[in-house]
């Protein structure tokens, strides 16, 4: 078992090259790189099936709530932007990073649990999977922005955990981050593109 | 432990701790079943995917000996039903294309090129790698399992249109058609987590002294490819969702009776499929740009006009994709766009062939196997690509779709790429693979019996194109006024030859083994090649140099340099 950070040598870095990206965070970014265009696929299909129906939206289909989840939306983007603060306090003094990283935790989860209130209340007033093209694009768009922010938050857990115990990489924070803020930042446009 | 470990070799991961690098002997789980080392997990790709291109060629004879015969019994198979027929054309394509281009191409040749070249013991995710493949085995496994489900495998083409795809009672088959589209989006997966650690690798683990215009091409090629695959599968992994929904939820996105748009898949399959063809030609092209430099004894003609025309080409190739869909309803308008954008990709592609038989001119050619693979490869592509002009052409292609000569076409650029570039790349550093040298008469032998059958199956089929023949229908004896006694010799003439083709495969197979078991011991450099892969033993060992790795002073091509006296070559590692 370690408890210690291991000492991270890059292989460049021995010769006296730098690496401009560590390996996660530029695996990661190519990840999200395929995570955008899945979602530009998914959005995009939808504002086609949007722009090109006779009657939008679909007759007896409730309203998508739109100022609940302005709440909703500023809760998430405040936990993006405590996760910053604890990159900026870690780079400085690492056990400074616990606050603002707790609270990222914390306001990703009430994202979470908030969309499943939310989903049940709509599910109540009668827009369901399988309702109309609205339903179907709905559950299914939110549904993987959903599907991602549980994943992230896993990492955040998994992160805050090793910063805890006192042995979190600086390039394991930075790789978090990379995924963190792709949630954090698809999730206007899709309120904006979704919801509106 | 895992810290001594990790002193003791150069590369280090931030992924995982040195286990695998340990000094203990592996067992044979360890080594073979659930590797770490790159090499052998390129060899677990390779030969899946050449298990796998057995079972598409022989899906390929069934529904060709029921063209060329129908109603008559294939040997093998029997009397091909019309519900069969489609499986067997669908899944030839769709393993063809996702189960042996992408896996040979792609995964083997970039899994076992990409650290040996740029100088590093192995890739930077070495589990990751370990997991893509263990992912691809359950996608291959699921695509075969598919044949003995109720209803049997998937029908619909590998293009899987909806409202076809989506709906059982139109294609009849309930469960394939679920089959056949989770085990695409495994096969995705797959080569996301494949493609994460290419590009990672290439740009983090290069040896010292190798800057950007020193990597050898074909890594630059699988780099590039990767890119393009990983801008371009996220769409079709969303149709896929929807797709699936679709077929076992009871959404309505592509249907067209509650407010859905079956043209909608075809925009998200397309603009994932075009792009696919570049992500498989790249590597293939790479791989010829390593061969015709060693046996041409000279330097690439334009190195960085190759990468920029690369680059080129995958850009344009996100601006083509509704050219498969001139006659799907799309506005005229907007196909004339898409005529301008399509028959501007062969520009960048045609300035590569070009670059190919420059570097090919006045060099000392030797023949060899790899080298006739690498120069018919240039040579059938150009058939290949000169035939896609005229398809292009939205005035064109409404009178030549779904005929022959589409059929003909995409045969002489898919062909090139995953069977003449595979063949090519694997007879090549076969030396490097297993530390033996192939047998040259066996190897040419091979050569020629694959290459003049390939011709006489599409060849035909272009004729056959151009005379209206359409590739859909099953039993041209329902179509008299349409068959006349010719075209029924053509498409004999093109199974008889798909039956030598296959035929000539036993002789390679034979080959490998034989050179396997007791060919002729390789030393380090059989071809006496420039690049850092042929500097580590054959095959190299764990690590690819215990020894150390090597430095780079110089670009991988630098044959025939007049500063170089005593020998027409350069390698990347020597000083001076």
């Amino acid at each position: 078992m370690r408890t210690t950070s291991p000492p991270i040598r890059l292989i460049a870095a021995e010769h006296g090259e730098p690496k401009v990206i560590s390996n996660g965070v530029l695996g990661m970014l190519l990840f999200v790189l395929t995570e955008i265009m899945l979602f530009a696929g998914m959005i995009s299909v939808f504002n086609i099936v949007r722009a090109s129906s006779v009657v939008w939206p679909p007759p007896n289909q409730p309203r998508l709530p739109i100022e609940e989840t302005a709440v909703n939306t500023l809760a998430l983007l405040a936990s993006g932007l405590c996760f910053y603060l604890a990159q900026r306090r870690f780079a400085v003094s690492r056990p400074s990073a616990r606050l603002p990283l707790t609270l990222a935790l914390v306001l990703g989860s009430f994202f979470v649990l908030f969309q499943g209130y939310e989903w049940i209340s709509m599910i109540a007033r009668g827009l369901t999977l399988t309702s109309s093209t609205l339903g179907s694009f709905f559950y299914l768009i939110v549904g993987m922005h959903a599907l991602h922010v549980i994943v992230a938050l896993g990492m955040l857990v998994q992160t805050w955990r090793r910063h805890a115990q006192g042995w979190l990489h600086p390039s394991q924070l930075a790789t978090t981050g990379v995924f963190w803020y792709f949630v954090v930042g698809a999730w206007p446009i899709i309120y904006w593109r979704v919801y509106w | 432990m895992a810290e001594s470990i990790r002193v003791d070799h150069a590369a280090h991961h931030d992924d995982h701790h040195g286990a695998h690098h340990g000094g203990h002997e592996m067992s044979f789980t360890e080594k073979y079943v659930f590797p770490l080392d790159h090499k052998m997990i390129a060899m677990q790709y390779m030969f899946t995917g050449m298990f796998m291109a057995l079972i598409g060629g022989f899906f390929a004879y069934a529904f060709r000996w029921q063209i060329a015969f129908p109603g008559t019994e294939a040997p093998l198979w029997g009397q091909v039903s019309p519900a069969e027929y489609n499986s067997l054309v669908t899944n030839h394509g769709s393993i063809m294309i996702f189960w042996v281009a992408m896996p040979v191409l792609i995964a083997a040749f970039g899994n076992y090129l990409i650290p040996l070249m740029i100088g590093a013991d192995d890739m930077v995710f070495p589990k990751i790698n370990r997991l893509s493949y263990q992912i691809f085995l359950i996608s291959a496994i699921v695509i075969l399992s598919s044949f003995f489900v109720e209803g049997g495998a998937f029908g619909g083409a590998w293009t899987a249109y909806p409202p076809l795809s989506t709906k059982a009672e139109y294609s009849l088959t309930p469960l394939g058609s679920t089959l056949w589209i989770t085990a695409v989006a495994l096969e995705f997966v797959a080569f996301l987590l494949g493609g994460i650690n290419f590009i990672t690798t290439a740009m983090n683990s290069r040896a010292p002294g190798m800057k950007m215009w020193d990597i050898p091409m074909v890594v630059w090629m699988i780099v590039i490819a990767s890119i393009l695959f990983m801008l371009s599968v996220g769409p079709l992994l969303a149709g896929g969702i929807m797709m699936i929904f679709d077929q076992n939820l009871g959404t309505a996105f592509f249907n067209p009776d509650k407010g859905g748009d079956p043209i909608l898949w075809q925009h998200l399959f397309w603009f994932f499929g075009h792009p696919e063809v570049y992500v498989v030609l790249l590597p293939a092209v790479g791989i010829v740009a390593e061969i015709i430099t060693v046996f041409g004894r000279k330097k690439l003609f334009g190195y960085k006009t190759v990468l920029y025309t690369a680059i080129g080409t995958g850009v344009l190739s996100f601006t083509v994709w509704a050219h498969h869909q001139f006659i799907a309803g799309i506005d005229p308008r907007m196909a004339n766009v898409f005529t301008v954008t399509t028959l501007l990709i062969s520009v960048p592609i045609a300035e590569m062939m070009f670059v190919y038989i420059a570097t090919l001119y006045g060099g000392s050619i030797t023949l060899s196997t790899p080298m006739l693979w690498a120069l018919s490869f240039i040579f059938e592509f150009l058939i290949g690509g000169i035939t896609g002009i005229f398809l292009g052409a939205s005035g064109n292609d409404i009178f030549m779709h779904d005929t022959y000569f589409v059929l003909a076409h995409f045969h002489y650029t898919f062909y090139p790429i995953a069977i003449i570039g595979t063949y090519a790349g694997f007879t090549y550093w076969f030396p490097k693979m297993f530390g033996r040298m192939m047998n040259e008469k066996l190897g040419k032998l091979h050569f020629w019996l694959t290459i003049i059958p390939f011709n006489t199956i599409f060849l035909p089929l272009f004729v056959l194109g151009a005379a209206g023949h359409h590739r859909r229908i099953f039993d041209y004896r329902n179509f008299p006024e349409l068959s006349h006694p010719w075209m029924w010799d053509l498409q004999a003439l093109a199974t008889y030859s798909l039956i030598v083709m296959l035929l000539a495969q036993i002789i390679f197979f034979y080959n490998v083994i034989t050179s396997w078991i007791s060919g002729p011991k390789a030393p380090k450099n059989p071809w006496n090649a420039n690049t850092f892969e042929w500097t580590a033993t054959s095959p190299p060992p764990h690590g690819n140099w215990p020894e150390g790795l090597p430095t780079c002073y110089r670009g991988p091509y630098e044959y025939s340099h007049p500063d170089r006296k005593g020998s027409d070559f350069w390698p990347q590692n020597e000083p001076g």
